[in-house]
Formats: C-alpha cells, sequence, structure tokens
C-alpha cells in the first residue's frame, strides 16, 4: 500500500487506540482515585462501571457547541486538534512487538520525543484565541512547562540511546540488557516525574488547574472539543507509559512471544496507575516551583545519569 | 482582674477618667463626652487595652450610642467604652489609628447608621452596594421591600 | 470558574521610581474553592500581587434588623445561619448573651451538653477548613478525608436534634433535647477512631514536601498584628499569641477540663493550618473527659419563660468558636424583642487581614492565604 495511504491508516488506528485507551483510562482513574479516597467509583453504567465513560462521551457529544463571540473562531476550532494530533502521531513510533512498530524510523527515540512536544502550539493556541487574558496567560504557562520539562525527558532517555547505541526504537529493545534497570534508576526517576509535568497532570497541572483561581487554557471549550483536550492528555499519558516500559523495561521483548507483549502492556499500565496515584495524594506545585524542579534539580540529576551510563559503557 | 482592682487601677492612671466609669451588670463602663473619646481611647490603650474586641452603634432615638468593647490580654480584663453621639450630627472620632481592628467595623457602622468618622482613611460600605440609599438599622430606615411580622408571638 | 474581568490597566509609578503597568485582576465572587461569595480584587504588579482588597456583602441578609423583630427564642435559628458551618457555637453564644441579660442559670447537664456539641462542632468545622484548604492547593485525597470525619459528626447531630447543618438546639435556658440512647457511645467511638485518622492526615497532608513549599511562608503574619487587628483563633494562635477564651476567659464548665491550647510560632498559612489540626486532638479529649463527667438531670431550666422580657440593659457575652472569640451584644428594652443584636463575627475581623497577608505573594498564594484565614460568609456578611 502506498506510502499516503499507509499513512492515513496508521493515523486512524492511532486515533482509535487513543480513543480506546482513553475510555479504559478515565475508567481506571475513577476507580483508582475512589479506592485511595476511601469510596467506590463507578458502580451502575455496566459491569464494575465499565460503560461510565461511554456514556460521558455520549452526554458531551450531544452538548452544543458554544464559540464564545469575542474568539477567534477559526483558530478557536482548530486549537484541540492541534494539540491532539502531535500526541496521536508520537504514539506510532512506540514498538508493540517485537520487531514491529507502526512507524519504523531511525530516529525513533528523538521522534517521539519531539513530535509531541508540538502541543504545546496548540495550548497557546487554545488560550489565545479564546480572548480571554488569563487563558492566554495559562496556555503560555503550560507551553513553557511542556518546553521546560522536555529537557530532562530527553536527557533521561539519551542514557539509554547511549547504551544501545541507536535512536530507533526497535534497535534498543534488542539491544536490551536486564541491568539496564538499576543502571538506569535515576534517568527512571527523572523520565517519571517529567513525563507527568509534560501531560499536565498530578503536581503539575497549574495550566488546567489554574481554574482554581483563573480559567486555564481550555477553559472557554465545551462539549467534545472539550472532550479531545482531554483524548491528548491521557493519550500522551498512555504514550508515555508505553515508550517508558519500551525504553526502560525492554518493551515487548522482555519474554518471547505474546506473554512479553502482554507484560509491556502491564508495565505500561503500572507507569499511567502510578502516575494517578501520585496526581490524587500531592498538592499542586506553584508555577516557580515547577521551573525550579525541572531547571535546578531533574536536569542536574539527568546529567548525572548521562555521566554514570557514559562511565560505564567502555566496559560494555 | 476584677471590676473593683480595674476601677482602682484606672482611678490611679488617669482620676479624670473616674468619675466616668461605673458598673453595670457586672461590666465596667466608661461613658465620656464625644470629642473625648480618642483621648480617652488612646488613655486606655496606654493602661494596657492592646485589643478592640467589638464596635458598633445602638439607635437610642436622639442619639447614637457608640459601644466599644476593649480587652486586655495582660490583665485579663474587659472594659466597655461609650458615647452619645447626636442624631442630627453623626460624627466622631475613628480610632483606626489605635487599632487597625476598627478599619473594616468603622465601615460597617457607618454603612449600617450612616456614623461619619474623621480620620478613616477609607469610609465607604462594606456590607451594601455602593449605591444604596439609606441606613438600615437606624430604627426609622424604611423600605417597602421589608415584610413586617404579624404581632401576634 | 471564576468569573474575570480585566478593569484595568494602571500605570503606576513603583517604590524605585520606575513607571509599571499594573494589572487589575477581579476573582470571585464565585469561586471553585469552597469559601464562599467573596470577591478579591488585585492589583498585580506582573505575577506580584501589591494589593488585594475583599469586597464583601455577597451574602448579607440584614439579620441583625431581622432580630429586632422577633422574640429572643425566634432569634436563635437565625443564628444557625450566621457561621452555617458551626451553628452550634453561634446558637451557644447568644444563648450566653441573653441569659446573661435575663440572669437565668442553666442546669449543669445543660451546660456539659453545651461543652460537648461545641467541641464536635469545632472537629467538624477544622476538617472543613482543612478539607478546603487542601483541596485549594489540589490535594483532592485530603479533602474527601476530611470530610468523611466531617460526615461521621453530622450524623451524630442528625441522631441528637435532627438536622444536619443548621441545629438550633441550643436555646436560651439550656439546650433543646436530651441525648438519645447510645449516642455517647457512638460519639466516643468516633473520638477513639478519630485520633488515628488525623494523624494520617498529619502525615499525608502536611508532611508533604510540595504542602510545605505551598503554605510555609506564605501570609506571616506578626503577632503585634494579630492583637492589633484583633485577629482571634486560629489565626491569631499561629502567630504565637497564646489566647483562648475557654483558658484565658474560661466561661460554662471548661475550668473543670485538662486540655492543652495549640500555638504556632511562624504566623504563616502551615502553622495556622497546624494550629487547626491539633485543635482537633484536644477536642477529642474535652469530649471525652465531659462525657465522664456528665450526670442525668433536666437540661432546660425549671421554669424559663418561652416569651422572655428581660431586664432593660445590654449584656456582651463571648465564646470561643472554630474561627475566634464570637460575642453577641444584646441590648434590650424589656419587651419580649430584643432591641439591637449585634454579632461580633470573628471571620469578619480576620477577613480584614487578607490585604496585609497576601501583599508581595503570588497569584497562586492568594487561595492559599484565604484558606488560612478559614472566612464563612454567612458570619462575615450576617
Amino acid at each position: 500500500m502506498s506510502g499516503f495511504l499507509w499513512g492515513v491508516v496508521l493515523g486512524l488506528a492511532g486515533c482509535v487506540v487513543i480513543a480506546i485507551g482513553t475510555l479504559l483510562g478515565v475508567w481506571w482513574e475513577r476507580k483508582v482515585s475512589a479506592r485511595i479516597q476511601m469510596r467506590l467509583g463507578p458502580q451502575t453504567l455496566g459491569p464494575f462501571g465499565l460503560l461510565q465513560t461511554a456514556a460521558d462521551m455520549l452526554k458531551l457529544l450531544l452538548k452544543e457547541d458554544v464559540t464564545p463571540r469575542q474568539a477567534d473562531a477559526r483558530l478557536f476550532r482548530v486549537a484541540p486538534f492541534v494539540v491532539f494530533a502531535p500526541v496521536a502521531v508520537g504514539l506510532m513510533v512506540v514498538p508493540f512487538a517485537a520487531g514491529w512498530a507502526p512507524l519504523d524510523t531511525s530516529v525513533g527515540m528523538l521522534f517521539f520525543l519531539a513530535v509531541p512536544g508540538l502541543s504545546a502550539i496548540g495550548m497557546v493556541v487554545a488560550g489565545w484565541s479564546s480572548r480571554n487574558t488569563y487563558a492566554t496567560l495559562g496556555g503560555l504557562r503550560g507551553a513553557a512547562q511542556m518546553v521546560s520539562y522536555e529537557l530532562p525527558r530527553t536527557l533521561s532517555v539519551l542514557a539509554v540511546v547511549l547504551l544501545a547505541g541507536s535512536m530507533r526504537p526497535l534497535d534498543v529493545i534488542a539491544e536490551w540488557r536486564w541491568w539496564w534497570i538499576p543502571l538506569n534508576a535515576i534517568g527512571l526517576l527523572v523520565y517519571f516525574i517529567s513525563s507527568i509535568a509534560e501531560v499536565n497532570r498530578g503536581p503539575f497541572d497549574l495550566p488546567e488547574a489554574e481554574s482554581e483561581l483563573v480559567a486555564g487554557y481550555f477553559a472557554d471549550y465545551t462539549g467534545i472539543r472539550w472532550a479531545i483536550f482531554m483524548l491528548s492528555e491521557y493519550g500522551a499519558a498512555l504514550a508515555a507509559g508505553l515508550f517508558g516500559a519500551a525504553v526502560f523495561f525492554g518493551g515487548p521483548g522482555i519474554l518471547p512471544g505474546p506473554l512479553g507483549i502482554a507484560l509491556f502492556v502491564a508495565i505500561a499500565i503500572g507507569f499511567v496507575t502510578l502516575m494517578m496515584w501520585v496526581k490524587w495524594t500531592f498538592p499542586r506545585m506553584r508555577p516557580d516551583q515547577l521551573m525550579n524542579t525541572a531547571w535546578k534539580v531533574l536536569t542536574p540529576m539527568a546529567l548525572v545519569q548521562i555521566v554514570i551510563v557514559g562511565a560505564v559503557i567502555p566496559w560494555l | 482582674m476584677k471590676i473593683q482592682q480595674l476601677r482602682e487601677h484606672l482611678c490611679e492612671t488617669y482620676p479624670e477618667l473616674c468619675p466616668l466609669f461605673s458598673i453595670e451588670f457586672g461590666d465596667g463602663v466608661l461613658l465620656v463626652e464625644c470629642d473625648q473619646l480618642y483621648k480617652a481611647a488612646s488613655d486606655l490603650k496606654a493602661l494596657g487595652f492592646d485589643r478592640l474586641g467589638m464596635l458598633t452603634a445602638v439607635d437610642r432615638g436622639e442619639t447614637f450610642e457608640m459601644v466599644y468593647r476593649l480587652t486586655s490580654r495582660s490583665m485579663s480584663a474587659a472594659i466597655f467604652l461609650k458615647c452619645h453621639v447626636p442624631r442630627e450630627a453623626p460624627r466622631t472620632q475613628s480610632l483606626v489609628a489605635l487599632w487597625p481592628a476598627a478599619l473594616w467595623q468603622e465601615r460597617e457602622t457607618y454603612d449600617m447608621f450612616g456614623i461619619e468618622f474623621e480620620g478613616h482613611p477609607d469610609l465607604r460600605r462594606i456590607l451594601l452596594p455602593e449605591d444604596w440609599v439609606g441606613f438600615p438599622l437606624r430604627k426609622d430606615y424604611s423600605d417597602d421591600r421589608i415584610v413586617r411580622r404579624p404581632d401576634y408571638i | 470558574m471564576a468569573v474575570l474581568e480585566i478593569e484595568e490597566r494602571c500605570e503606576i509609578t513603583n517604590e524605585a521610581g520606575h513607571v509599571i503597568e499594573e494589572l487589575v485582576v477581579n476573582v470571585g465572587p464565585s469561586h471553585p474553592s469552597t469559601h464562599g461569595v467573596c470577591r478579591v480584587i488585585v492589583h498585580l504588579d506582573g505575577e506580584v500581587i501589591t494589593k488585594a482588597e475583599p469586597v464583601i456583602g455577597y451574602l448579607h441578609r440584614g439579620i441583625e434588623k431581622m432580630t429586632e423583630n422577633r422574640t429572643y427564642l425566634q432569634v436563635v435559628p437565625l443564628t444557625d445561619r450566621l457561621d452555617y458551618v458551626g451553628s452550634m457555637y453561634a446558637n451557644w453564644a447568644y444563648c450566653r448573651a441573653v441569659e446573661r441579660l435575663a440572669g437565668v442559670r442553666i442546669p449543669e447537664r445543660a451546660e456539659y451538653l453545651r461543652v460537648i456539641v461545641c467541641e464536635m462542632q469545632r472537629i467538624a468545622s477544622h476538617m472543613m477548613a482543612l478539607g478546603s484548604a487542601a483541596a485549594d492547593t489540589g490535594a483532592a485525597t485530603m479533602f474527601i478525608y476530611a470530610f468523611d470525619e466531617r460526615e461521621r459528626i453530622v450524623e451524630l447531630f442528625e441522631e441528637l436534634c435532627g438536622a444536619r447543618l443548621t441545629y438550633n438546639y441550643v436555646r436560651p435556658g439550656g439546650v433543646s433535647f436530651d441525648t438519645p440512647e447510645g449516642w455517647t457511645d457512638t460519639l466516643l467511638e468516633f473520638t477513639r477512631k478519630h485520633r488515628p485518622v488525623l494523624d494520617q492526615m498529619d502525615k499525608l497532608f502536611f508532611g508533604n514536601v510540595i504542602t510545605r513549599g505551598r503554605m510555609k511562608g506564605i501570609g506571616v503574619l506578626s503577632a503585634e498584628d494579630a492583637v492589633g487587628w484583633g485577629a482571634s483563633g486560629p489565626v491569631a494562635r499561629g502567630s504565637g499569641v497564646n489566647w483562648d477564651l475557654r483558658k484565658h476567659d474560661p466561661y460554662s464548665v471548661y475550668p473543670l477540663f485538662d486540655f492543652d491550647v495549640p500555638t504556632g510560632s511562624n504566623g504563616d498559612a502551615y502553622d495556622r493550618a497546624r494550629v487547626r489540626l491539633f485543635e482537633c486532638y484536644e477536642s477529642c479529649r474535652i469530649i471525652e473527659q465531659a462525657v465522664a463527667q456528665m450526670t442525668p438531670g433536666r437540661v432546660k431550666a425549671e421554669g424559663f419563660p418561652r416569651l422572655l422580657a428581660p431586664r432593660p440593659g445590654d449584656a456582651y457575652d463571648h465564646i470561643e468558636s472554630a474561627r475566634g472569640s464570637l460575642g453577641v451584644y444584646i441590648v434590650s428594652d424589656g419587651s419580649p424583642r430584643p432591641y439591637r443584636v449585634k454579632f461580633r463575627s470573628p471571620a469578619f475581623c480576620n477577613l480584614a487581614l487578607l490585604p496585609l497577608l497576601s501583599e508581595g505573594h503570588l497569584l497562586s498564594d492568594l487561595v492559599v492565604v484565604l484558606g488560612s484565614l478559614d472566612p464563612v460568609f454567612g458570619e462575615v456578611d450576617r
């Protein structure tokens, strides 16, 4: 099949994967947060409340699509997709089986780290087009946060790239050894924390929970357009989990065959669950504390990780 | 500190305030003239009353009775400071310079009674909207929106 | 979401002599946080607050005017709605003033019951304050834990007097109902289980490094300012002002109990919240002692008239509520209706500190400061 057609198929597949992932992810978050808070979570719709998110999506689809009068209509309508699309594309380089990734490029690792960062543009566009000063500032702050946390994330993954000797995700999986896990422990921690910040979750959700005080960058969005922001958030979290499981834990190649893929998905889900656990335990950080953490704590830690790996490599 | 001790302490330190001090139902009350209010208040503050607990007014018909309740942690005592402000010219001195606690409470008294406090940095309505006409807690305040309850108990 | 408009951008000259553009932002009155209707007009220099002015009065119902048209007993439900998070002690302050005016002594069992319900109310109110302070900073789990504890207390109140929020329980002359059978056992079980939950909350929320970063050093109030501005309750005690009416101006049967008064040292939001947490431990102690000391008896003063017409004159009485010293000043002219009732509301006096405490902080800290002052707007606005 021609490259363009294959690209379209992949794109659609990515959207479907993210949609299903979000459906299950929202349900899982509601269950996890409920158990942490000594309550039960969704119960009534479907077995274990599984159909709850589907019902919510149906409700959102039926809502009126409101564009504020003073907003820049075209940009306002386009912004959610600008936030969503890079996430869906970035998911495509994650290897889903020992020898296969939907999009197999020799710069896959860089691709995954760089392309979802384009969501930051979408955030700024969403905030700016709302013609609401604090939405704009919220969007700018969110973009600043995303850009700052890209540095420690990239550096922590760089350590693994050095060990593998290649930026191609399939090569990294093939080269993976079990003792990479303790060696990359610091890098894993840095990756985990930076991913939470990249996804705008947990203690780092200032841009959207800025609504404790002012409107966040997607405040003026209703119905399904708002749902697309949620899709991109959960999609990014899922992608971060899958990528982390692939890069730091050897992905689908840990064990041969379908067992390996199952373990890979389980580790990714564990990753995402840990992100949820962190979100529901910690309060939110202030913007200046957030930036401090990125530049003064995580980046030095990631650099230390690179130094450690660099010291070990001559012995490999 | 008991009321009698407080009276003795007050009379020793400020003999001119002594005749104005009375004991009503177990509380010490200092009733002063309006123009002496600030002086009496600063004397009491120097005596040890470091906290302004309550500031309010009561509409007594011809006058507004200003009621201030001062407390002292060191002496473990409380005293009422009262003065009568004439209704035609409801003006008195502001005590914000002595106790910043008076800032909002004087605004509230102005809002409800219309008593103006000279020396208050920011005297405007606090609870009611800025454009409200009238002073609700006055006894002669009438408004069509007030529903009078029936007189049977 | 907060309702926002940019009111003006004005150019002002700051202290260094530079002309800067100041942003004026309106926050509220509808808040996502649970404090109530408060509008704050914030002047910002970049991110830093230069002036934060609260605008109140959105919940003003004219309660003081309403009391002039009701009998002394009919005023009690009005006091419920003042500080609706702490109806029991609002009732009690008013009833104490009425009893002082009337010169009535109430039975001992009624005093003990008043103390017990007031301390339970204190725990419930502090759980609300801590929960909403936590929710403001984003710790939703702490919010749920605190409200779970509050739910236990509210269920006990429902068994006692039938209402969950506005109790109308403490009446002039005593209390309205005696405790149902088994109520004190459930209550003691609650206090037994409450202490470990408080420990858990301490570790979960106050031990958290992010909470410390958000709350330590924010909204620092010095002890002199606390006294001069008339602050009371945990706001003053967080600054080290060791003044609790239950200990230093004791009323009712408090002299018979053995308890401590927690104070903070730094006067920041963290200390104030921590004082509230530790007061819950002390309240548990008082409740247990009160239940042990209470003897069966009447709960209403004998021969107390329903239509009370006390002596002409005035009376003031106060209690230590969860927010501070709640005082009621009643002026009577001898008729069955009060001539004037003034509620000295601690939240009103504490809220006046907001401009002082938030100056120089970032906009995100405004919510933290407001949460640490713990205003309830029923009481602020009356």
